[in-house]
């Protein structure tokens, strides 16, 4: 007898319907609810991120400066002129490289820290506190303290104190971009302000592995350690995985308030964003260039999100692992 | 069992109320608008947050003593201060009247209003360097409040004790940033990233930013010797770098860390009150030998926004405050730091500028300023500033930077001058 049938027969008879209330208007309504419910949210959405979109697409074709409103089709006129400008085409160079450098580290100072914290016997709420903290603190304060205490180019700024114990000269850390010290500054600014959250993603998902597969594994003779982690943790962590190197990959391309804060007037550490702002936004009030610039980028970051989660199996069903 | 009922539908009805006064507040809004002591219509001017105690407070007084317009001050940090302005100017909750620096894009885009009127009666008045760099096809489209010579500080006892003399060119200015540098006091400090002596060392090669006919005039040979011979400097090791406060600040002179530093005259109270007479200035020197020194004759302007909804009441409030209230400009020009007042009558009886290092200051603005030119845009100062970023900062070569910042510079003049 199958499981379907036994259900079949165990079927039990309806209970008897409770005498239906009279509905009163539309609160019985589950479309009224529906709407009740999602509608501000679709209306801000509309207005807030929908609207602005089609009106920047609008833009790029336009000469658009010192106006929102312009009259003066220019057809791909804004698009070349942005394709064909070494410092936004040099930008995609910065975020290559801060991309190549930043996601990765997050994503195993975020892991190394949830496998520290589950592992923690005692105080565990309070180091899951601590190292979730940054998150909630602003990039312009986090920048500005790195700029202004921590990195400080004079004498009396921290890095600069700690090294001249040692005899080492003082450092301009931003000012100067020979040798490139700045990546330094903004790289430990961002790795504070984020591993936190990855971290809390991270342990929600070493907290879903089940024990068994490590009882198992230890029965089979497995080796607690990094052979426990290697064959069992990292890959019940794919899913995580992916989905966190997707979300380090999107923000590291929206990167703009610590490379602005940090490297403000500079022509170097220029990630798009910072780029878009300061060739076509900004001081110049270029906004059909701006917005030129914003539609390739947003193309951009389609196509490389879309890539990588296909290299990567992101929302495969669990019959293709 | 009614009176539950009855309670929750007149909390709902309550909350229901009061989100509806809350929509209807809302549409007020935060515009900045209302709030001064006057009656009748509401004005809002920006200012950017100036670094002396008691400007901002000066600027409101000055609003609350107008009676014929509620005028609400916004005081915006200097770093936003731009970009702030030029995206609100695009939207309904503009200020009516702000101040700026006189630039063409905002004529041509019609976002200044014309304030010929105001002015003529009082033109001859006005320093003609002022009444020249705001205006555009013979109309005036700001009134300057300040004149702000720029120029090098310097400490005496310092210079005295590496036995340096105060330099006259570039090449002395970096011999002396190396003598004066010590284990703990750099030479010299012009900012962290250099941009304000952008203008003096063109001037002082004796080039300038654009011709009469709004042609590129700064890329010249002794402009490019110049650039080489800062990239020297910045690479020496006896500037200032990574200072905690930009050079408009005095502080770093003040506490210390640099023997001489590049700063406006709005810092001299400031500087007297830390060094006492300790100190002195100079202009930035030539860049070459056949250029000359020069001073950067910066200041604020007070602007009226076009598309306001009260163009006329703002015009009436800037002429009250900026052309009537003469007593109220000297305190703005002379009480906190120290400014040129533009208007002559003012600069000549204005007593705290009559001695010492102040009217130093006064002479090297005559004798070497150079003023705003109207067609150099915005746009255009940062094309400039990305070739100091480039070639001194970055070692580009100065001749590629200056070649690609005539690409940028020809695409504004394109667009502004045909």
């Amino acid at each position: 007898m199958s499981t379907t049938e036994t259900r079949d027969l165990a079927r039990p008879a309806p209970a008897k319907a409770a005498p239906a209330k009279p509905r009163r208007g539309l609160r019985g309504s589950p479309t009224f609810n529906f709407w009740l419910f999602t509608g501000p949210f679709l209306i801000g959405l509309a207005i807030f991120v929908y609207a602005p979109i089609l009106w920047s697409l609008w833009l790029s074709f336009f000469e658009a400066r010192f106006t929102v409103t312009p009259d003066k089709f220019v057809g791909f006129e804004n698009y070349t002129y942005m394709l064909t400008n070494d410092d936004f085409v040099g930008s995609l160079g910065t975020f290559t490289a801060f991309a190549a450098f930043i996601v990765p580290t997050t994503w195993a100072l975020s892991l190394s820290l949830a496998l520290l914290v589950n592992r923690l016997r005692f105080m565990r709420a309070f180091f899951r506190s601590v190292f979730f903290l940054p998150t909630a603190c602003s990039y312009v304060a986090a920048s500005l303290i790195w700029k202004m205490s921590i990195f400080s180019g004079v004498r009396f700024g921290m890095m600069n104190t700690v090294l001249g114990w040692f005899g080492v000269e003082n450092i301009a850390w931003l000012a100067d971009p020979n040798p490139p010290w700045y990546w330094l500054v903004i790289v430990t600014a961002r790795l504070w302000l984020q591993s936190g959250f990855y971290m809390i993603l991270f342990l929600a998902a070493l907290q879903n592995i089940p024990g068994e597969l490590y009882e198992a594994a230890a029965i089979d003779g497995a080796k607690p350690g990094w052979q426990t982690f290697r064959y069992i943790t990292l890959p019940q962590l794919r899913a995580t995985s992916t989905a966190v190197i997707l979300l380090l990959l999107i923000a590291a391309y929206q990167a703009f308030d610590e490379f602005y804060n940090l490297l403000s007037k500079t022509t170097w550490g220029r990630p798009p964003l910072v780029e878009l702002y300061y060739k076509a936004l900004g001081e110049s009030q270029d906004y059909g260039s701006g917005s030129a610039g914003a539609v390739i980028l947003t193309v951009l970051i389609c196509a490389v999100t879309l890539l990588q989660g296909k290299f990567m199996g992101f929302g495969r069903g669990e019959d293709s692992k | 069992m009614s009176n539950s009922n009855w309670s929750r539908r007149s909390l709902f009805r309550a909350a229901a109320g009061m989100a509806a006064a809350g929509t209807l507040a809302a549409c007020g809004g935060n515009n900045g608008r209302g709030g001064g002591s006057g009656s009748g219509v509401g004005l809002t001017q920006y200012f950017h947050a100036y670094g002396e105690q008691g400007t901002e407070q000066a600027i409101k007084k000055y609003a609350k003593a107008y009676d014929k317009a509620n005028v609400t001050t916004q005081w915006i940090t200097s770093a936003d201060f731009e970009s702030k302005l030029f995206a609100t100017l695009l939207t309904k909750n503009a200020p009516d009247l702000f101040e700026f620096h006189p630039q063409i894009q905002l004529i041509r885009s019609g976002q200044v209003a014309d304030l010929t009127d105001i002015i003529t009666p009082v033109k001859d008045d006005f320093n003609p360097a002022d009444i020249k760099s705001h205006t555009v096809d013979g109309k005036i489209y700001g009134v300057r409040m300040i004149d702000d010579p720029q120029f090098f500080f310097y400490r005496k006892s310092m210079l005295e004790k590496a036995k340096v003399d105060v330099p006259t060119t570039l090449d002395e200015l970096a011999e002396a940033a190396a003598k004066l540098a010590t284990g703990k006091v750099k030479g010299l400090y012009m900012g962290n990233d250099l941009h304000n002596v952008i203008d003096t060392m063109i001037w002082s090669a004796g080039a300038d930013h654009l011709t009469e006919k709004n042609e590129i005039a700064y890329h010249t040979p002794g402009v490019i010797e110049g650039l080489k011979k800062m990239r020297k400097l910045f690479t020496s090791g006896d500037l200032l770098l990574g200072a905690p406060t930009e050079s408009w600040d005095p502080s770093s002179l003040n506490q210390g860390l640099c023997a001489i530093q590049f700063c406006g005259m709005w810092a001299m109270p400031g500087i007297q009150a830390a060094l006492g007479d300790d100190w002195g200035v100079f202009p930035f020197p030539k860049t070459i030998d056949s250029g000359k020194q020069s001073v950067y004759n910066g200041g604020w302007s007070m602007f009226v926004n076009a598309k306001g909804e009260n163009v006329e009441a703002a015009k009436e409030y800037v002429k009250w405050l900026w052309i009537d209230q003469k007593k109220y400009q000297e305190e703005w020009a002379t009480n906190f730091g120290f400014h040129i007042p533009p208007r002559t009558s003012l600069a000549q009886t204005a007593t705290k500028l009559k001695s010492g290092n102040a009217a130093e200051g006064v002479r090297l603005f005559n004798e070497f300023g150079h003023f705003d030119n109207i067609g150099w845009t915005q746009a255009m100062r940062t094309a400039l500033e990305d070739v100091f970023a480039n070639s001194v900062r970055k070692d580009m070569d100065p001749e590629a930077a200056l070649d690609k910042a005539d690409t940028a510079v020809d695409r504004e003049l394109k667009k502004l001058f045909g």
